[in-house]
């Protein structure tokens, strides 16, 4: 079944982003999927898009809006969205509620932004919590932090791998391969850290990037997904069918990995 | 459809899967392209593109679908001749890198180049980037092509015709809302640095430019060749029969009044 398609990096607006058109995009999203055979995206919502707290910042209001607004959607649309909940580390106490309460409303995931390096200490109780619930975290990662961003506490994949060896019960899915910075680096730094799992979303298309991630850790540990950019995700998609792979190696990229990673009982319509 | 952004050769900054003409002409072929205009990747960072121009045109001869673009620095000494001598050896666009060899957009050798090339009937050829910023080299400082560069070209002789490869919506925006109606009509685009859905900047460009504005660009060997064509495919339902410019007939065009 190498035709099913799961998204595990997507992200939908709502009315409280600040942004006239956030139907339309979200719309957009939903129609291009189609279009490409996606079975199920997984998303989130980061709190107010900056439109009244920093995206990478979101204050405990934006954080609650937000995750409303995503519960929302995933209800009006069970056959094809699945959602994370978004939260910020330097709120710890509202965190774990977030969480708690999320996983009541069905949340299948947490969705840790740059609020905090990931290395952090206040990372700790969320990924605990994230493992007894049995959800992955997909963590934002900058490919190789070779200084400070603006807007964000950046983390990259050796701040992850440190955070994954202190949680090794836990899940953690790599943001964004092809989004900005070095992608070699990251392979490094993650292919001793089994409970890591890249996502190839991403702008970034660079040719050798499919292959030497595949190459350093294996179909079974790489996940395809999109993030804001639904035309790189279909040309890695159309890429990977030159890379060598096997039916069963192509079919765990694309989906079985996201179904190991969130149990089968999150995806039933991948199974229906 | 011609892919007007290709390269053969390495890259200095990593490793790039086998950047070799055979390849190339194999890719070409599994896209359903009809060919591609090539350069020689190292050029961009050398002070004297003349070896590489000649690596280029010795690579390419046996492949008649891989057609050269190679590199004509109008700073550098009797570049005029240089031209005169690529044209003969059936280059069909010419490239530039004003951003790595320093010239400012009011540059008189830039402006010298595109006359030359507009009274040639041969397209000048200007890349954005190599690379997205976030992942460039500390050793990378050249700086994005600016719009005030494409501006000063596309103002500056009735005939050019220039294609600018990786820009993305702002600059695409900034420098066809600086131009006149006349002056739009000489610059073409490729694509391939657009952001498709959700955001649609691509269908939104369509719809504001016109399709005929846009050409195909790979930026192969860097960047997989599938993601044109991606995001064609996911262009809205009502605007998926749109024609873009097959590249092929812009030296047919040049010298002639635009439509």
């Amino acid at each position: 079944m190498t035709e099913l398609l799961i998204d595990v990096h997507a992200h939908f607006l709502h009315a409280g982003a600040g942004r006239a058109d956030w139907e339309r995009v979200n719309r957009a999203r939903l129609t291009a999927g189609e279009r490409m055979g996606i079975r199920c995206h997984v998303a989130s919502v980061l709190g107010s898009y900056g439109h009244t707290s920093p995206t990478y910042f979101p204050s405990p209001a934006d954080v609650t809006a937000g995750n409303a607004a995503m519960r929302v959607i995933a209800e009006r649309e069970p056959h094809r969205v699945r959602w994370y909940v978004t939260v910020n580390p330097n709120y710890t106490a509202h965190a774990l509620a977030e969480i708690r309460n999320a996983r009541q409303d069905g949340a299948i995931g947490v969705k840790l932004l740059a609020s905090r390096r990931a290395d952090d200490a206040l990372l700790d109780p969320i990924c605990q919590l994230a493992a007894e619930a049995g959800m992955p975290v997909l963590h934002h990662i900058w490919q190789h932090r070779t200084r400070e961003w603006p807007n964000q506490e950046i983390s990259d994949g050796a701040d992850l791998a440190r955070l994954a060896a202190r949680h090794p019960q836990t899940q953690f899915i790599l943001a964004h391969l092809g989004g900005g910075g070095d992608w070699a680096h990251t392979l490094s730094a993650v292919a001793d850290s089994p409970n890591i799992h890249p996502d190839l979303s991403g702008s970034g298309i660079d040719r050798g990037m499919l292959d030497a991630a595949i190459r350093a850790l294996g179909a079974g540990r790489v996940l395809w997904a999109c993030d804001l950019t639904m035309e790189t995700g279909l040309a890695k998609l159309r890429a990977l069918a030159h890379v060598g792979l096997t039916d069963d190696d192509l079919a765990d990229i694309r989906w079985r990995n996201a179904v190991r990673l969130f149990g089968a009982a999150a995806f039933p319509m991948v199974h229906a | 459809m011609i892919d007007v952004a290709t390269w053969i050769g390495p890259y200095p900054f990593r490793d790039v899967p086998h950047p070799e003409p055979a390849i190339l002409a194999g890719v070409v072929e599994r896209e359903g392209l009809s060919g591609a205009w090539v350069g020689w990747l190292p050029a961009a960072w050398q002070r004297d593109p003349a070896p590489g121009n000649e690596h280029l045109l010795a690579a390419l001869s046996p492949h008649p679908t891989l057609h050269p673009a190679p590199v004509v620095r109008p700073d550098w000494p009797r570049w005029e001749r240089t031209l005169d001598d690529l044209l003969a050896r059936r280059a069909v666009a010419i490239r530039a890198y004003p951003m790595h060899w320093g010239l400012p957009p009011a540059s008189a050798a830039m402006l010298a180049l595109g006359a030359a090339c507009a009274e040639r009937k041969v397209p000048l050829l200007l890349t954005v980037r190599f690379e997205d910023l976030r992942q460039r080299s500390a050793l990378d400082v050249a700086a994005d092509l600016t719009a005030a560069h494409v501006r000063a070209l596309a103002r500056s002789h009735p005939d050019i015709r220039i294609v600018i490869t990786a820009a993305g919506r702002d600059l695409i925006e900034e420098t066809h809302w600086g131009l006149t109606p006349e002056e739009q009509q000489r610059v073409h685009w490729d694509f391939a640095w657009v952001w498709g859905p959700p955001e649609e900047h691509f269908a939104h460009l369509i719809r504001t430019l016109g399709p005929a504005r846009f050409v195909h660009g790979s930026h192969w060997p860097l960047r997989l060749v599938q993601n044109s064509q991606a995001n064609l495919d996911l262009l809205p339902d009502e605007l998926r029969a749109v024609a873009i410019t097959d590249a092929e007939t812009l030296a047919k065009t040049v010298g002639k009044n635009p439509t």
